[in-house]
């Protein structure tokens, strides 16, 4: 981080790949904007610059601009990451930015990451599963939990579902159908939760093969490319060695 | 049951037009619309959700600190109950809000909590035994007891008696909104994502869903609902500096005027959260200060305690934000590049504490200020945070002008905020809010008003009429750039309808909001790209906004006093005499320059509890004659009543059960009386 000098007056080339696959006529290409460098920039500063300014049809996705929602994943000069955070000026001159791959392309920046989460979700059933959920008696005082567990299912439900672990893994670029770290941290989630009574044998079922937990190639993509640290390799090696066991 | 009448078709040889029916549409899909449609679900409905985004990317992701509910587990909170929550939220809302709907929150939100935690929410749990805090600036040792161990914690917030918000880290939002999607999802519940309700179909008073534009192809499609939900969220971005999400730009509210029926509660009264990082706006929680953190100025002095000896930094966000901001102009802020602001110090509370409690807190100022919190003063100064206006409901979620439309959530004036809502209390609403309208909703397409002759012709009209819109727009040529006409209503409400108001301040605000108004009318594109088309969005919704921007500044022009977060420097008093009302503004006329005014009164004879002082802030304020009577009813009504429990005695003065659904009436247990 910041370990490149902060130039006041610098000029960024920003290049992005474009392509709105609605216009029978646009083909996919690289266009190149300037935009002044400023204090504290970030690339959402810099693509609504460039959209106000320059280029009013240039699409990308932005929610909360402050890292939280996971809408702005794409690819910076390379690697997937958080566009909102990205501050300009942890940036070279030359900044690349492309649409993350693995997903279903809408336009230029923006993919369509929501309906491949909802499908993940329905495919592995991420909602505790219990009986009797409407019937719970809501005036009586909560079942007890042990503070270090509430902690350690927080930890692992930080996911946003940015979709940045699937744009950095091998298999979810040669495998379209793999649940990716995503599905498999949210699979040891619920595993770990007292509240979800499915076993292990349910849980193979959803992820006991080469789409589901036998598909890693243990390339660690997504853990080195989280931004939110999540440990989705310890996770996912964890969950084999329970998945090799049932 | 209702029969289920969800089908789509495309009727050939009658235009294009594509309509998809539905019992219940949910516009919205935050934590509200969400809990909304799982209740309608529940009981037979078919539901669909539409909104702007994936359902976990909506705004309620970015509730951090933690949502109040009178559990009373921990030790900072024990004795808390409903009474308490109730009172604390009344007197937040510097006595705006309706206090029968406060108490229908109030009993509820602890089922809320419960239902959220069967959900799977990881809430932070008590673990027993010696913990060290810090509170008013000191260490202390406090020592949670065995049988609260692993029942759900709760921590200090501003403007309450009790450590009354419960919380996941500092994740509240985000973990509640996964379990809630989460349970959508498995209730088959489809979220329509990427689409836009542009306007609301409705035949005379009667709302029968919307039409709606598909974000991603640019189609207009007509879904007609039996009942239609209005669970958008806020206009946080009708300002420059705010900490809403890029997406607030309250066009569910917006439209809902836009019928010239609906009409939308106390617009004036809006929030500015005391700690934005400066300069970007984005939230540090609340529960910064209520673990113990503090504010310091320009030369290191901590200096609420000056200010607001009784809650120091922990007074409610109106008045925390008002000192600030004078303090700042009495030329003690810390200067920077980017101008004035304050400190939020939170090295005190240690590396531990933020690594687990406030991670995210941690984040943001690692990613957007390049420091550490747990080492360095954070930079913050108030941006706009919240609406506590928005489309004025019933206590059980209904417009009271259009059948068939409900409103919930930060969309809605329900109206439990009144004029400043405590911190904790929006994402506690959002679901209990939602728990009870679901419920109405599903009461109502039961019913017979909620049958409906679904007449195509009518979504025709509605239809022909949004896209003869777009196509004007489209066509328009003008010269006017909709991003910069966009800039300067946002400039001009942080300049003149911010933190202090002003008579001539506001007279400026609305007639300059007035004439971008008139030069909105000729905003040009400079692209008609098909498919996605962000430079028309911002064309077609850059009128809607500067309506909502309207209600704002003019009912704040008009309301002659200071209340909650609507403070007016000409008029620095709370004015019960002429102002126990809460202001409705309605849009009647499709050319009309400003908005229609209209004020229900609140009756301060049915309030259990009257007006008086806050408890923080100014303690002069003009009195209204019926605030003595009323004392007076409730001091011989208690006394003639003779021993009562606590639930009697609210029973007997203002008795609020009869307005909940049967399902959530159940007395809520706690340690205190399981034992």
């Amino acid at each position: 981080m910041n370990t490149i000098p902060v130039s006041q007056q610098r000029t960024l080339n920003i290049s992005v790949l474009r392509h709105n696959p609605a216009d029978p006529d646009s083909e996919p290409h690289m266009q190149t904007f300037q935009v002044e460098d400023a204090d504290a920039m970030t690339l959402f500063v810099a693509l609504n610059l460039i959209r106000e300014e320059q280029d009013p049809s240039l699409h990308f996705d932005f929610v909360c601009r402050a890292g939280i929602c996971g809408s702005c994943g794409m690819i910076i000069n390379g690697r997937p990451g958080l566009a909102c955070r990205t501050l300009t000026r942890d940036l070279p001159d030359d900044i690349t930015l492309a649409p993350l791959p693995g997903f279903e392309l809408i336009a230029d920046l923006s993919v369509n990451t929501g309906k491949w989460m909802r499908g993940m979700a329905e495919r592995l059933e991420t909602w505790v599963h219990a009986q009797g959920l409407e019937q719970i008696d809501l005036s009586a005082i909560e079942a007890p939990m042990e503070p270090e567990l509430a902690q350690q299912l927080y930890e692992l439900e930080r996911c946003i579902e940015c979709g940045c672990c699937i744009a950095a893994c091998g298999t979810a670029q040669m495998r379209e159908d793999f649940v990716g770290a995503v599905g498999l941290n949210q699979v040891t989630r619920f595993r770990l939760d007292p509240r979800d009574e499915r076993t292990d044998a349910q849980f193979y079922e959803l992820v006991g093969d080469d789409t589901g937990v036998f598909g890693c190639m243990t390339l660690l993509g997504c853990q080195d490319m989280c931004p939110k640290d999540l440990p989705l390799a310890t996770q996912i090696a964890f969950l084999r060695r329970r998945m090799v066991a049932v | 049951m209702p029969v289920s009448a969800t089908f789509q078709r495309t009727r050939p040889g009658h235009t294009s037009m594509q309509i998809i029916y539905t019992d219940v549409l949910v516009i919205g899909g935050g934590l509200a619309g969400q809990r909304a449609a799982i209740g309608a679900r529940r009981r037979g409905n078919e539901v669909i959700i539409l909104s702007l985004v994936p359902a976990k990317r909506s705004h309620s992701a970015a509730a951090q600190g933690g949502m109040q509910a009178s559990l009373g587990n921990c030790l900072g909170g024990a004795g808390d109950n409903e009474d308490l929550h109730f009172a604390d939220t009344v007197r937040g809302s510097d006595w705006g809000a309706d206090q029968e709907v406060v108490r229908m929150f109030a009993h509820t939100a602890p089922k809320a909590i419960r239902e959220l935690a069967a959900w799977g929410v990881p809430w932070s749990r008590v673990q027993r035994g010696d913990h060290e805090i810090s509170e008013d600036g000191k260490k202390k040792t406090i020592t949670e007891s065995d049988a609260a161990h692993g029942l759900i914690t709760s921590r200090n917030f501003g403007g309450t008696a009790k450590w009354r918000a419960c919380y996941v880290s500092d994740g509240t939002g985000h973990a509640m909104l996964y379990a809630m999607s989460n349970q959508a999802i498995a209730a088959g519940i489809p979220v329509h994502e990427r689409t836009e309700a542009i306007a609301l179909i409705h035949e005379g008073e009667r709302c029968c869903g919307a039409i709606v534009r598909n974000l991603v192809s640019g189609e207009l499609i007509a879904y007609m609902a039996r009942a239609t939900c209005i669970a958008s969220g806020g206009f946080g971005r009708i300002y420059r500096v705010s900490t809403n999400a890029v997406i607030n730009e309250g066009m569910g509210a917006a439209i809902a005027l836009e019928t010239g029926l609906a009409t939308l509660g106390n617009m004036e009264a809006v929030q500015f959260h005391p700690t934005g990082i400066f300069p970007a706006g984005i939230l540090v929680t609340e529960g910064c200060r209520g673990d113990g953190g503090l504010l310091l100025d320009g030369s290191g002095h901590r200096f609420m305690p000056d200010y607001e000896p009784e809650k120091r930094e922990l007074a409610s966000r109106d008045v925390v934000s008002r000192r600030m901001e004078e303090h700042i102009t009495a030329g003690h802020g810390a200067q920077s590049r980017f101008g004035e602001h304050l400190w939020l110090d939170i090295r005190l509370l240690g590396a531990d504490h933020i690594n687990g409690q406030l991670r995210e807190v941690k984040e943001i100022c690692q990613y957007f200020l390049g420091i550490d919190p747990a080492h360095e003063l954070i930079p913050v100064r108030p941006a706009q945070h919240y609406s506590m206006g928005g489309v004025r409901t019933d206590a059980r979620g209904q417009s009271p002008q259009l059948k068939g439309l409900f409103a919930v959530g930060e969309a809605a004036c329900w109206d439990m905020h009144g004029f400043n809502r405590l911190g904790g209390n929006s994402v506690a609403e959002t679901v209990v809010a939602g728990m009870i309208v679901g419920d109405t909703i599903a009461d109502f397409c039961a019913s017979a008003e909620g049958q409906l002759q679904l007449s195509t012709s009518l979504a025709g009209d509605f239809m022909r009429r949004e896209s003869d819109k777009l196509k004007a727009i489209a066509q328009n040529g003008g010269g006017e750039s909709a991003v910069e006409l966009t800039r300067q209503m946002q400039e001009t409400m942080t300049s003149n309808v911010g933190i202090f108001r002003h008579g001539e301040k506001l007279e400026r605000a609305v007639s300059a909001l007035q004439d971008l108004q008139q030069r909105a009318a000729h905003v040009g594109l400079r692209n008609a790209n098909r498919g996605p088309n962000p430079e028309l969005v911002a064309a077609y919704r850059l009128p809607r906004m500067l309506k909502l921007a309207l209600c704002v500044a003019q009912g704040a022009l008009l309301r002659t006093e200071s209340r909650g977060a609507h403070f007016r420097d000409d008029y620095p008093q709370r004015n019960d005499l002429q102002w126990m009302k809460r202001t409705l503004a309605s849009w009647p006329g499709d050319h009309d320059q400003l908005p229609t005014f209209d004020y229900e009164p609140l009756d301060i004879l049915g309030m259990e509890l009257p007006p008086g002082w806050r408890g923080y802030g100014a303690r002069d304020y003009i009195d209204h004659p019926d605030t003595a009577i009323r004392e007076q009813q409730i001091k011989h009504l208690l006394a003639a009543a003779g021993e009562l429990d606590r639930h009697q005695r609210q029973n007997l003065l203002m008795p609020f059960m009869h307005l909940l659904p049967p399902l959530f009436q159940g007395r809520n247990q706690r340690l205190e009386n399981s034992e």
